[in-house]
C-alpha cells in the first residue's frame, strides 16, 4: 500500500514537472533571470503546487497517515548555517545549470547525456554529504 | 506561449497533488533531495516505496514523451558547467536539508520559517548566478 501511493505521488509529481516545462532548463533560469527576459512560469508552477498542499496540512491535524504511523512534527525554527550555506549553494548550482533533484530525474528519460552528467554529479555531492559533515564537526570541535 | 502560464498553474497543481498523496498517504513529506538522497547516503527509510517514487518521477515524463507529448530540456553541453552544477545542486540540498520540493512546496505551505529562510536563498543565489553568468559570459 505504502509502496502503490508512493507510486502514484511520484508519477503526479514527474507528470506535474513535466507539463508544466520545469523540466526545460531554459524555463527555469529565465524564470531566475530577473534582469533580463523574465519568465514568470515557475511561479506559476509554485502556487499551484502551494494549493493542494494547504488542504493537506490543514487535514493532518485532525487525521493520521491512511498506512498508519504519524506525521512529520512541527518544524523547527531554527534557522542554521548548514541551512543558510546549503541554500545558497544550492541557488548557485540550480542558476548554473537550471536544474534541481526533482526535475533532473523527471526528465532522466529524454535529458540525454547532459541530464546523465548532471544527475552522477548530483548524486556524487549527495553521497559526500555525510562524510563532509562528519569532517566540519570534528574541525569545530578542535578548534 | 502565451499560456505557458496555465500549463504552469496545471502543472503545480499535479506536483502539489503528488505531495499531498505522499504526506496523507504515507506520512512523508514529498522532498525530492531528501528521499534520492536518502538512498544515495543509506539513511533513507523505506526503500520499496522510495524506489516506487522513483519509478512514478521518471516512469511518467517518459510515458509522456513517448505519447507525443515531448519537452526540450536545453541544457548547457558544457560539461563543467554540468559537473559543477550538479555537485552544488548535490552537496546543498543535502546541507539544507531539502530543495525546491521539500522546502519551497511542502516547507512553504506549511509555514515553516527553514523553508521560507531556505526559499529565499536558493532563489537569491539562483538570481545572482544566472545573471553574472548572462553579463560575464553571454550564457
Amino acid at each position: 500500500m505504502r509502496a502503490v501511493l508512493s507510486l502514484i505521488s511520484g508519477a503526479l509529481f514527474g507528470g506535474g514537472l513535466h507539463i508544466s516545462g520545469m523540466t526545460d532548463t531554459a524555463r527555469v533560469r529565465g524564470f531566475l533571470d530577473i534582469a533580463g527576459a523574465w519568465d514568470p512560469t515557475l511561479a506559476f508552477v509554485m502556487g499551484g503546487a502551494m494549493v493542494p498542499m494547504l488542504v493537506a496540512w490543514r487535514l493532518t491535524r485532525t487525521r493520521v497517515p491512511l498506512t498508519g504511523g504519524a506525521f512529520p512534527a512541527q518544524p523547527t525554527q531554527q534557522v542554521t548555517r548548514p541551512l543558510v550555506f546549503g541554500s545558497v549553494m544550492f541557488g548557485v548550482g540550480w542558476g548554473l545549470v537550471g536544474l534541481c533533484p526533482g526535475p533532473a530525474l523527471a526528465s532522466l528519460s529524454y535529458g540525454g547525456w547532459h541530464g546523465y552528467v548532471f544527475l552522477i554529479a548530483m548524486l556524487a555531492g549527495m553521497w559526500a554529504v555525510p562524510p563532509l559533515r562528519h569532517a566540519l564537526d570534528r574541525h569545530a570541535t578542535a578548534a | 506561449m502565451e499560456i505557458a502560464w496555465l500549463y504552469g498553474l496545471l502543472g503545480g497543481l499535479l506536483i502539489g497533488t503528488g505531495g499531498a498523496v505522499l504526506l496523507l498517504g504515507t506520512g512523508r513529506v514529498m522532498g525530492a533531495s531528501g528521499i534520492v538522497g536518502g538512498l544515495v547516503d543509506g539513511t533513507g527509510i523505506n526503500r520499496g516505496s522510495t524506489l516506487a517514487f522513483q519509478l512514478g518521477l521518471i516512469g511518467t515524463p517518459a510515458l509522456l514523451g513517448i505519447g507525443g507529448w515531448t519537452v526540450a530540456t536545453h541544457a548547457t553541453s558544457d560539461i563543467w558547467l554540468l559537473i559543477l552544477g550538479g555537485l552544488a545542486v548535490g552537496i546543498g540540498t543535502r546541507f539544507a536539508n531539502g530543495c525546491t520540493s521539500g522546502h519551497g512546496v511542502c516547507g512553504l505551505s506549511r509555514f515553516s520559517l527553514r523553508g521560507l529562510i531556505a526559499t529565499l536563498f536558493y532563489i537569491g543565489a539562483g538570481v545572482l548566478t544566472v545573471t553574472a553568468l548572462r553579463l560575464g559570459f553571454g550564457l
